[in-house]
């Protein structure tokens, strides 16, 4: 992971994002003796994998292009005034940027791969809370913004960006509004979340993005070791609709998923309601972003606080629905566990200080993150200005408090509506979805979609049949040139027999056939030779005898 | 010593062999520890060559000349360079582990099985320094030779069906190059009035295209069916398959290689026309292709774990020639740093099917899952193989296939598309069969009680996987000692367009 942050190439980026990779599949696969850790170890990999993919494909475009792979040469390089912003032209680094954007929504978890994230919950909790809340699974909004001089140069790019990140952000929460397993829940808020991150990196604000990060990584990485704790209490239990009333028992774990809950929720004071914000108001005010985009950030705010508070309410408050065993179980978690949950609900309320709205005041302090990013990101500002075709954005103050105000509604709104339900009524009386609650709890089916389309179709179908091919009609033809070798040569052992040697044995035949007669003169018996040659005497004698 | 290094290295098997011979065959343990002895030896004298080795100097090192048949104009000339050290190096390598893991499991014939190992060492460290087409030839066939008896005699079920198989396809490539030597020993005699068959004399020869065309296809048989390429690999899966642990390490390690270094050594220097004719090198890197997604695709349906090696060998093989026929500093450059890399993780794949196979005798996936219970290193070692074969950073696999992709994109960008596929999909045929033999419990009652790695297994292993880590870390010296040589073969490829111009010239000295 350090190496990720700390290299000034692509190339070493690189090494460092396929290690916490590596390490990813290890460590979710940790409880490899179950079947379903194996498969998400496996599927981590492989949708990875295929980020990388585009990724070292965008790491050669870029070199072809700028000549380089560090940061300071790339960002050099795309500055010189060789690289005009793409206007509406889909070029070479619209090209080289969506590519890295790949690579980025593997590592990240965006639609169309955010797949893996969900089941990386099978990993040990801790693990959920570093690297698939906090720290690995934000390397793609890290490389995007990294790259913010390319994804400035390319606004169509951005606008994917941008999209890709709304879309993200909602489709996963909506999906998150129905779990019942509380890390799945937390899964997918954090998908949601990195949609929020991409969404503010495809606005242009580079820094709110990585702002938002750095907040996220608070409060999510507190919502999953408090989790982890609640699980830990409930004996292994991680099913929302066994738990409930859970608030006196453990009140440490409580008292700081509320902090964080509230937090993310986006409840003014608290880290994540000064990058949610933010984010919010770059996407409605960025020459990038847009009313529509505004809208579903702001929707999807609304559906986090409700979500969250659904899980709040349904684990801390009302009757307790384990069994008996359980209940008699249920503790409070070892120091080691409640501290770091201590450390962490501090900082998901004061993270977000340095990063205020200028409508609360300017300075150097509430400011500060911007500020210190200010240098990093200069090359992209400068570009995305340009390729809108106007100076600064109009800081319009009063709309900026509007914005504020309804977004901190809709987020008041989620958790009433998610107290009411969760808490008010009973259960037989809680909206059930209707129709789209089976869609939503099955994450829209994309992931059978996937194994149709990509696993079973392509891959596990497309290997069959090119076993076959390979067996049938390839290793076919190389038998099949043995078989006629074969006959050829059996057709040439027939002509050889009957033919060729047959000519030498009629030959022999003919030559023994003629010769029969001549065998009886030839017997081997001396007596026989003798007698014969006794009547040649005989008959020689004979003749001068009788006829001279 | 040093005039005759090259030498030496080829003949210290041939002299184990021989003496090995005197050993009785009922003298098992003296059988081994001899062949063993050997063979490091073997590995010994080989390391002052990549020592003494200069990285600066162009052209061919350690150079030895004898006339051996001076009436055919055969000579015994013997040389390397950053490529052929490199293999030779693979060689006495794999080599010693191959006779040193192969103490255990080959229990039957030792003698006669060690002698056949120690006499295909020399064979192939002679293919890979012979600097005379003929010389080459005698090396490359006497390879054949061993290796169809280690798989007729020590092999699996199947093996006089592998064995022949083996044998027939690769003599008939193997034949129908030597048609294309005789083609270039010819014409030699047509332009000089000299008959040689000294690559150097031979690279001087002006010809026209299309008889450059001619004698590529027939080099091409005999290289592609080596390597193996699509569509002439259908023999490498029975014969891995169906060979003895230690042949099929060999088998992967060096014996492939022997195609994929006859296209960079001959081919593309040879004939450096035919080498950068656009048909040629589209249809040859085609071929790398599909060789790459269908050898990926396939393996990712094998049942057979040793047949999944074998065909994750035609995918990794694909991307070797690929990066031949990308015909840049790179993608050459890549491809050797390839072979040498799938020498390491395949040859290390095949040793971990040999581990199991030696304790259950099956190679049914079916049969195994959980393994990492009840053999926790063995689980470690494996998951280091595949990991160093999926190409991850910081391993071997991952250099060469970074660079050779790296070559691809410059030459085409389509191909690179393509083969970055390749990456994906060598990734999950090898995660889905760790999953299946290695994760989960263990199913099977029979790997209840398996034992895990012993001394000796260890003792092949962890010099493969610090070699595999030292690559992944360090490839820098590879690159060095590659550099010049490639540099020379990518300079000739691309100088010659005039030989084209020269033909009206030539072309009468060949009818005359």
């Amino acid at each position: 992971m350090l190496t990720l942050v700390l290299a000034n190439n692509y190339a070493l980026l690189f090494v460092g994002w396929e290690g916490v990779g590596l390490c990813s599949y290890l460590l979710i696969g940790f409880y490899f003796q179950k079947k379903s850790a194996g498969d998400a170890g496996k599927k981590a990999f492989i949708v990875n994998r295929i980020g990388d993919a585009g990724f070292i494909l965008g790491m050669f475009f870029l070199f072809q292009v700028t000549g380089s792979l560090r940061f300071t040469e790339v960002n050099e390089a795309l500055r010189s005034a060789r690289f005009a912003p793409e206007a509406g032209v889909f070029g070479i680094l619209s090209l080289t940027a969506l590519l890295l954007f790949i690579g980025a929504t593997g590592k990240s978890a965006q639609i169309p791969l955010h797949v893996w994230l969900p089941d990386a919950m099978e990993g040990p909790t801790p693990v959920s809370a570093l690297i698939h809340a906090a720290t690995m699974v934000t390397a793609g909004v890290y490389m995007c913004a990294r790259s913010n001089a390319l994804f400035a140069l390319t606004p169509e790019t951005s606008h994917i960006v941008a999209a890709v990140g709304a879309a993200t952000a909602i489709f996963a929460a909506s999906i998150g509004l129905v779990q019942n397993d509380i890390k799945r829940v937390l899964a997918y808020s954090t998908v949601s979340q990195l949609g929020y991150m991409f969404l503010a990196v495809g606005v242009g604000a580079y820094w709110v993005g990585v702002f938002h990060l750095y907040t996220h990584a608070f409060f999510k990485a507190l919502l999953f070791l408090g989790a982890g704790s609640v699980i830990h209490a409930m004996s292994g239990e991680q099913d929302m609709r066994r738990m409930g009333g859970l608030k006196d028992k453990i009140p440490i774990t409580f008292a700081t998923m509320f902090i964080a809950s509230l937090a993310i929720a986006g409840i003014p004071g608290l880290a994540g309601f000064f990058s949610k914000d933010e984010i919010l108001w770059q996407s409605w005010s960025s020459p990038l972003g847009g009313k529509l985009l505004w809208a579903v950030g702001f929707c999807t705010a609304a559906m986090t606080a409700f979500y969250m508070w659904r899980l709040m309410f349904m684990t801390f408050y009302g009757e307790g629905r384990m069994d008996e065993h359980t209940r008699h179980h249920v503790h409070e978690s070892p120091k080691s566990m409640t501290v770091p949950l201590m450390v962490l609900a501090a900082g998901s309320v004061c993270a977000g200080w340095i990063g205020m709205p200028k409508v609360f005041g300017e300075n150097g302090f509430m400011q500060a993150l911007e500020h210190w990013l200010a240098p990093v990101f200069e090359t992209g500002k400068e570009a995305a200005h340009a390729a809108a075709g106007h100076g600064a954005a109009q800081h319009d103050t009063t709309m900026e408090w509007v914005l504020m105000g309804v977004s901190v509604g809709a987020a008041l709104a989620g958790i009433f509506l998610a107290r009411h339900i969760y808490l008010r009524m009973k259960e037989s009386e809680r909206p059930t979805g209707g129709a789209m609650h089976p869609v939503l709890y099955n994450k829209w089916y994309v992931d059978e979609l996937y194994d149709f389309l990509f696993v079973n179709g392509f891959s596990l179908g497309g290997g069959t049949l090119m076993a076959r091919f390979d067996q049938k009609v390839v290793d076919g033809g190389v038998n099949g040139t043995a078989w006629l070798t074969r006959l050829v040569s059996s057709i040439s052992i027939w002509y050889d027999t009957w033919i060729v040697d047959g000519l030498v044995n009629l030959t022999a035949f003919s030559v023994r056939a003629l010769s029969y007669p001549v065998r009886f003169l030839q017997t081997g018996f001396i007596q026989s030779y003798a007698l014969v040659f006794l009547a040649g005497v005989f008959a020689i004698f004979g003749y001068y005898w009788w006829v001279r | 010593m040093n005039d005759h290094l090259l030498s030496v290295i080829l003949f210290t098997p041939l002299a184990g062999l021989l003496v090995l011979m005197f050993i009785p065959g009922r003298q098992k343990t003296l059988v081994r520890l001899w062949a063993n002895i050997s063979a490091a030896a073997g590995l010994l004298v080989s390391i002052p060559m990549i020592v003494q080795f200069n990285r600066n100097a162009e052209g061919y090192q350690f150079m030895e000349r004898v006339d051996w048949i001076p009436s055919l104009g055969v000579q015994y000339l013997v040389g390397v360079d950053g490529i052929s050290v490199l293999m030779v190096m693979l060689t006495t390598i794999m080599g010693f582990l191959a006779i040193f893991s192969s103490w255990d499991s080959v229990k039957e014939r030792e003698k006669e099985y060690y002698a056949m190992f120690l006499l295909q060492q020399t064979g192939m460290i002679g293919v890979f320094i012979s600097l005379d087409f003929l010389l080459f030839y005698i090396f490359w066939e006497m390879v054949l030779v061993p290796m169809y008896f280690i798989i007729g005699v020590w092999g699996g079920p199947r093996k006089l069906y592998a064995a022949i198989k083996f044998f027939l396809y690769t003599l008939a490539g193997g034949v129908l190059m030597l048609l294309g030597i005789l083609a270039l020993y010819f014409q030699h005699n047509a332009q000089f009035g000299r008959y040689t068959f000294e690559i150097a004399e031979l690279m001087k020869l002006n010809l026209p295209l299309g008889l450059q065309q001619w004698v590529f296809w027939s080099f091409f048989l005999g290289f592609a069916i080596k390597v193996p390429m699509f569509p002439f690999h259908t023999w490498l899966p029975d014969a891995h398959t169906e060979a003895p642990t230690a042949g099929s390490v060999i088998l992967a390690a060096v014996l492939l290689k022997m195609g994929t270094y006859g296209f960079i050594r001959f081919s593309l220097p040879l004939l450096p026309g035919a080498s950068a004719d656009r048909t040629i090198v589209t249809v040859l890197a085609v071929l790398s292709i599909i060789g790459i997604l269908y050898g990926a695709l396939v393996s990712l349906m094998q049942q057979d774990w040793k047949k999944l090696v074998a065909y994750s060998s035609v995918s990794h093989l694909g991307f070797c020639t690929l990066g031949i026929f990308a015909l840049n500093q790179a993608g050459i450059t890549g491809s050797v740093i390839q072979q040498i890399n799938h020498g390491i993780s395949t040859g290390m794949l095949f040793l971990v099917v040999g581990v199991i196979y030696e304790r259950r005798h099956t190679r049914e996936i079916k049969e195994y899952g959980g393994l990492a219970h009840v053999m926790p290193n063995y689980a470690i070692v494996f998951a280091i193989a595949m990991l160093s074969s999926a190409g991850l950073p910081l391993l071997n696999g991952f250099v060469g296939e970074f660079t050779i992709l790296q070559g691809a994109f410059d030459a085409n960008k389509t191909w690179a598309a393509f083969a970055v596929l390749g990456v994906i999909f060598g990734a999950a045929y090898l995660l889905w069969l760790y999953q299946r033999t290695m994760l989960g419990e263990v199913t099977n009652e029979k790997n209840k009680g398996l034992p895990d790695l012993n001394w000796r297994e260890w003792a092949v292993f962890v010099p493969l996987i610090l070699w595999a880590v030292s690559i992944g870390v360090y490839p820098k010296p590879y690159f060095d000692i590659l550099e010049k040589p490639v540099a020379q073969i990518v300079r000739r490829v691309h100088q010659t367009p005039s030989a084209v111009a020269a033909v009206p010239v030539k072309a009468e000295a060949v009818t005359r």
